[in-house]
């Protein structure tokens, strides 16, 4: 099929960007989008000009890698994916796709497609962790059982890939669907417990700092996970840090 | 040259890493604070073991090319975990999981390794259970195993389909920990382009900054490289796009020896290429062997009509069928291990009995499975003369079940549905068992170079076990490096901050920055991934699940060939100095351009099949392996000497002193 | 740090919003259970029912405290929202070439500050046109002499007859109408919002609360807007 390609192409951080527009053809409904966008590098390439950056890895869903704003949505129009899992099928001759890189001040252009995410690593840094020491000396792994309940919700919370598609389709550009998730992980196992307050009150202050908006609970978080990750995890962070502030 | 002594303690096979850590030298809390190390690669190793070093009080400073270290390629691994915990009481123990660990790698893995690895296996899961990974559990809260391929035991622990994430986010966390408490600098969106050495010793690497394209000299008192497989030798693979060589490749060439690069393991079920626009190839979960049947077509003409499109596989009888697994290996069946597997597939693709369009596909089919599931079903419900149909039903249900997220997947890619037609299957490159060749304390043969995880060649010998990559990254990096890196940093108490204006630096970044613009001056007509997909195609059909002599010498002589093509008339646009992923891709490529060589070279000079390596020559009247134990059991480590091609090979012998040597039979 | 987290915090904003926000709400039910009082007909003395009830609500000392915090919750909740609204314009100063929201989140969870926007006028109109009248308007032509004699602004009488006015009754009602849409909106989104901002969220009630906060915010307003065309349509005149 042949497709009408607009993509947001930007130099670097400083320069301003503009949407260009690009003719692909031959494409087959067989290919990823991501192959798609490396059709159009090839040609970009014959051509002698620049190919589009974007950012992408694994190409199976788990690395969390690639994040395009796809015709107004994180990821394109499926649900449940990542750009590197949606096909072309999804598309028909003829059709024009935009795409422009998940927006956020938090999030800074780097060249074209590709953001900075780094705000999610520092996140992560300010107490997303066990203080556990990996010297082996720990117990024994079934010293403490788990409620096999929140064993799966736990683990259901960390399946979160850092993607960002959260942020990408809030109108607020709001980070809590990701923040929330690791906040979950660790606060519903015993193990996590000891240092819940402290946690949560470092994480939430470090997500506010890196100028992620407001919560206003829509919901397009968890409709356009990937990873389906519920709106639950922010329900309980939530609550986890009326508990710690109030303590 | 370095020291290419294994240093295996003396000893008892149980008491030797007792012994050794009681023997090593350690350094003393205060002087670790003067100590830096490098490590470059953030997966299971490379994050476990940055977080440990900057535990035990030493400065870390983290490398990965990804835009954060909890996107390594090890989050993709999928199935678990093994250690030998012994939770379901079924018998498991360190030897036990230490022997077939041996036997899984057709005894090419040296026995003092692959015990500490069994020995340390616990500890992973204790360690991780710690550190707040969500691993699978049981109603009565404690933890669940699943068994896996080729062991008798159930010692598995997995996170459902996502173990290796569940345990990557778990090292990245404690790497947050010491980001968070400033003893780990991560530089992160970096690539390490060389090594550099100060009177022999590894002293610091230089590293590009992909976002500027800055070169940076960084100085440490150790280097420890963790930067995994070098699958994407054959363009299409399991890893992910990024997934390179580089790092082992340049301190290859700055002197540490490589060794058994031609293991190269090829998983049995990954869903078939499509088409020339392919760029990856996803890896569905061996558990599938369980219920599905693999068949193609008895005749000719039915794979052909079926290539055309012009007949349906569930058009075919039973008789018009060719179960060839269950009719080559009855004992066996569909569950021989994963290289036995992959090449009965490739066998029956090159006779001309492949079903995609490509040709290079076999179905694996559920059709019985889920009649037979469907049928227990109605047992238990009570259903009395159920029909066909609600016997399919029924069946659906448990297959979905079992199965669900993996059909999905499936069907997301290909577009068609395994519930009511066969899956096509193709097997794919998946992990590299060979690697930079180290000691038993991890060292390379550069003095103060580690390696670690998949980079090294030390566990798995020929062929690895399912669930084994993620233990040995794990053991590596907390339990192993940590400890045996103190034995070699112990004498650079004294030695200081290590300079970064040196002759040595200034020659090394000089060498990177030559060879970055005339990757970038050399105009020519063809991008990068042409000639990756050229050399992939070199590596998988004459270097690739079965090899002969004389495909390996044309291999070798086409990648030489395409090599100097590559640096004739290769296009990289763009400039040094930006976020430039073509000029990326095109070093990494020139890499593998070289490693091809040498894997071809040493599959060649292995005159025997063993593991994944088959050579079409030496296989038994049944078209088994054969392993030449008089002549092979050892360790083939190169040398660099200017041109892969002109190598020098350098034999470990191995010594098997608590296994008997066996053949594997999966008749 | 915990202290300042309950004030600054972008959670803490969540918890202000939603604590008022849910108060409104109750405020809402009291309200209209005073307004239901003007279905009676006049001649089953409505008008002094009703204006014994508007004393009541204006002298009780329990109300009054009610009645300023319901104030000071409308401003909170107001001005929370709009810093709110300012805060995540900020996070975003770029916008998307094409954005498509409408694919992932209600009409109504996106326009929470317009909604409220229209709300806050309307309350101002209405405070002005009943509330200010009340306290400041003096006694010229409705008055109301209670039971123990006192003469007092005839609320009833003002109310009624708003509506009932041949040229503007049925505008008025009409703009009341819009007004209650616009809570309806506002509702159909916050008070399910408001449980979830204070981490009530369990897949065993959440059911619960969104089928009660949809039916809130359907009940609600629809009772309060169909009073002023019960009043215009079918009340006898006065």
């Amino acid at each position: 099929m042949n497709l009408t390609l607009k993509i947001w192409r930007q130099k670097n951080a400083e320069s301003k960007g503009k949407v260009v527009t690009y003719q692909v053809s031959d494409i087959s409904p067989d290919m990823s989008f991501l192959e798609m966008m490396d059709v159009l590098n090839e040609q970009l390439i014959e051509k002698g000009d620049e190919p589009v950056a974007f950012d992408h890895d694994c190409r199976e869903g788990i690395c969390g890698s690639c994040n395009l704003q796809i015709n107004g949505e994180p990821h394109g129009p499926d649900r449940g994916v990542t750009t590197c899992q949606l096909h072309m099928r999804r598309f028909k001759d003829g059709d024009t796709i935009v795409i422009e890189p998940f927006r956020a001040k938090a999030f800074p252009i780097i060249k074209d497609l590709v953001v900075d995410r780094s705000a999610f690593d520092r996140i992560q840094q300010a107490g997303g962790y066990i203080s556990v020491n990996t010297s082996g000396n720990t117990q024994d792994a079934n010293s403490i059982p788990v409620e096999k309940e929140n064993a799966d919700m736990s683990f259901y919370a960390a399946t979160c890939i850092g993607c960002g598609a959260c942020v990408a389709a809030c109108k607020n550009a709001s980070a809590m669907l990701f923040t929330s998730a690791k906040v979950s992980q660790f606060a519903l196992l015993p193990q996590g417990e000891v240092e819940a307050d402290r946690r949560v009150l470092q994480m939430v202050e470090q997500m506010d700092k890196e100028g992620f908006g407001n919560c206003t609970n829509t919901g397009a978080c968890e409709i356009e996970c990937p990873k389906g990750i519920s709106l639950e995890n922010i329900a309980r962070m939530n609550r986890e840090y009326l508990k710690a502030s109030v303590k | 040259m370095g020291n290419f002594e294994s240093n295996a303690p003396k000893g008892p096979l149980a008491e030797k890493w007792t012994k050794h850590k009681n023997d090593i030298n350690l350094v003393n809390p205060a002087n670790k604070r003067n100590i830096d190390v490098i490590v470059v690669g953030t997966g299971l190793a490379g994050g476990s073991a940055a977080a440990t070093l900057a535990e035990l009080g030493y400065n870390v400073k983290t490398f990965c090319y990804q835009d954060s270290p909890r996107r390594a390629h090890s989050i993709a691994a999928q199935g678990g975990i093994n250690a030998a915990k012994n939770y379901q009481g079924d018998g498991d123990s360190i030897y036990r999981l230490f022997y077939d660990t041996i036997k899984g790698g057709d005894y090419r893995s040296r026995e003092s390794n692959v015990y500490r690895l069994a020995e340390v296996s616990g500890n992973i899961i204790d360690q991780c259970v710690a550190q707040g990974v969500p691993f699978a559990r049981e109603y009565g809260g404690l933890l669940d195993n699943r068994s896996f391929g080729g062991v008798l035991v159930s010692r598995t622990f997995y996170a459902k389909g996502q173990t290796g994430q569940q345990l990557l986010l778990g090292a990245y966390s404690a790497m947050n920990r010491q980001i968070n408490r400033g003893k780990i600098k991560a530089y992160n969106r970096h690539e390490m382009l060389d090594i550099v050495k100060v009177d022999g010793k590894a002293r610091g690497i230089i590293a590009r900054n992909l976002v500027t394209g800055e070169l940076e000299r960084h100085s440490a008192h150790a280097v420890v490289i963790a930067s995994g497989g070098y699958g994407n030798v054959f363009f299409l693979s399991t890893n992910a796009m990024g997934s390179n060589v580089t790092a082992s490749w340049k301190i290859h060439k700055k002197g540490a020896y490589f060794a058994n690069p031609c293991f190269t393991q090829i998983h049995p079920t990954c869903i078939p290429v499509s088409g020339d626009h392919q760029s990856k190839l996803t890896l569905m979960s061996e558990s599938l062997r369980n219920d599905g049947r693999i068949w193609v077509p008895k005749k000719k003409e039915d794979a052909e009509a079926i290539r055309a499109g012009k007949k349906k596989p569930t058009e075919l009888s039973e008789d018009e069928r060719d179960y060839y697994l269950e009719r080559r290996y009855p004992a066996f069946g569909n569950l021989v291990p994963r290289d036995v597997a992959s090449r009965a597939a490739k066998e029956r693709c090159d006779a001309g009995f492949g079903v995609n369009k490509t040709g290079e596909a076999v179905y694996l089919d559920f059709s019985s499975a889920i009649m037979r599931y469907g049928k227990e079903e109605a047992t238990t419900r009570k259903i009395n003369n159920p029909s066909d149909a609600k016997i399919k039903e029924l069946g659906k249900e448990v297959v979905e079940a079992k199965y669900g997220n993996l059909f999905q997947m499936y069907e997301k890619i290909v577009d068609q549905n395994p519930y009511e037609t066969p899956m096509m299957i193709y097997p794919a490159v998946h992990y590299t068992m060979g690697g930079v060749w180290v000691d038993y304390n991890l060292q390379t043969t550069i003095p103060g170079c580690y390696a670690i995880g998949e980079a090294n060649f030390s566990d798995h010998g020929a062929n690895r076990l399912g669930a084994s990559a993620l233990m040995q990254g794990l053991a590596d990096g907390y339990f192993v490096l940590p400890y045996t890196i103190g034995n070699y940093l112990a004498d650079d108490i004294r030695t200081g901050a290590i300079p970064t204006d040196s002759p040595e630096f200034e020659a090394a970044e000089t060498e990177v920055r030559e060879r970055l613009d005339k990757l970038v001056n050399n105009k020519g007509t063809k991008s990068v991934d042409h000639f990756h997909k050229l050399l992939g195609k070199i590596m998988w059909n004459k270097v690739g699940m079965a090899r002969n002599e004389k495909g390996l010498k044309e291999a070798i002589k086409e990648i030489k060939e395409l090599r100097e093509e590559f640096w004739k008339d290769v296009r990289v646009p763009g400039t040094v100095n930006e976020m430039n992923a073509e000029l990326e891709k095109a070093g990494r490529v020139a890499d593998f351009l070289e490693l091809g060589e040498l894997f071809a070279k040493d599959a060649l000079h292995r005159n025997e099949s063993c593991g994944g390596h088959f050579r079409e020559e030496y296989q038994t009247e049944e078209g088994e392996a054969l392993r030449d134990d008089e002549n092979f059991m050892y360790v083939a480590a190169w040398e660099y000497t200017g041109n892969p091609a002109d190598a020098i090979l350098h034999k470990e012998d191995l010594d098997y002193e608590n296994i008997e040597v066996k053949t594997r039979s999966y008749k | 740090m915990a202290k300042s987290a309950l004030l600054k915090s972008s959670l803490a904003k969540k918890y202000w919003m939603a604590f008022t926000g849910l108060f409104l709400c109750l405020f809402l039910v009291g309200h209209l259970f005073g307004n239901l009082q003007l279905l009676i007909p006049v001649s089953e003395g409505a008008r002094d029912q009703f204006n014994e009830y508007a004393l009541f609500m204006t002298t009780n000392p329990a109300v009054k405290v009610l009645s300023y915090l319901t104030y000071i919750s409308i401003i909170f909740h107001a001005i929370d929202g709009i810093l709110l609204t300012l805060h995540n314009r900020k996070a975003r100063p770029q916008g998307y070439v094409s954005f498509k929201p409408s694919t992932n989140t209600m009409w109504s969870s996106r326009n929470m500050g317009v909604l409220g926007t229209v709300i806050l006028a309307f309350i101002v109109v209405h405070m002005t046109m009943f509330w200010g009248e009340m306290k400041f308007g003096g006694l010229d032509d409705t008055v109301y002499t209670t039971a123990n004699g006192e003469e007092v602004k005839d609320l009833y009488t003002l109310t009624i007859k708003t509506f009932q006015d041949a040229q503007y009754g049925l505008l008025w009602a009409i703009a009341y109408a819009v007004a209650m849409l616009a809570i309806g909106f506002h509702l159909s989104h916050g008070f399910s919002s408001g449980f979830q901002s204070l981490g009530v969220n369990h897949p065993k009630y959440n059911g619960f609360i969104k089928k009660f906060g949809f039916a809130f915010a359907v009940l609600v307003p629809l009772a309060f807007a169909v009073i002023p065309f019960y009043i215009h349509f079918v009340l006898e005149k006065i």
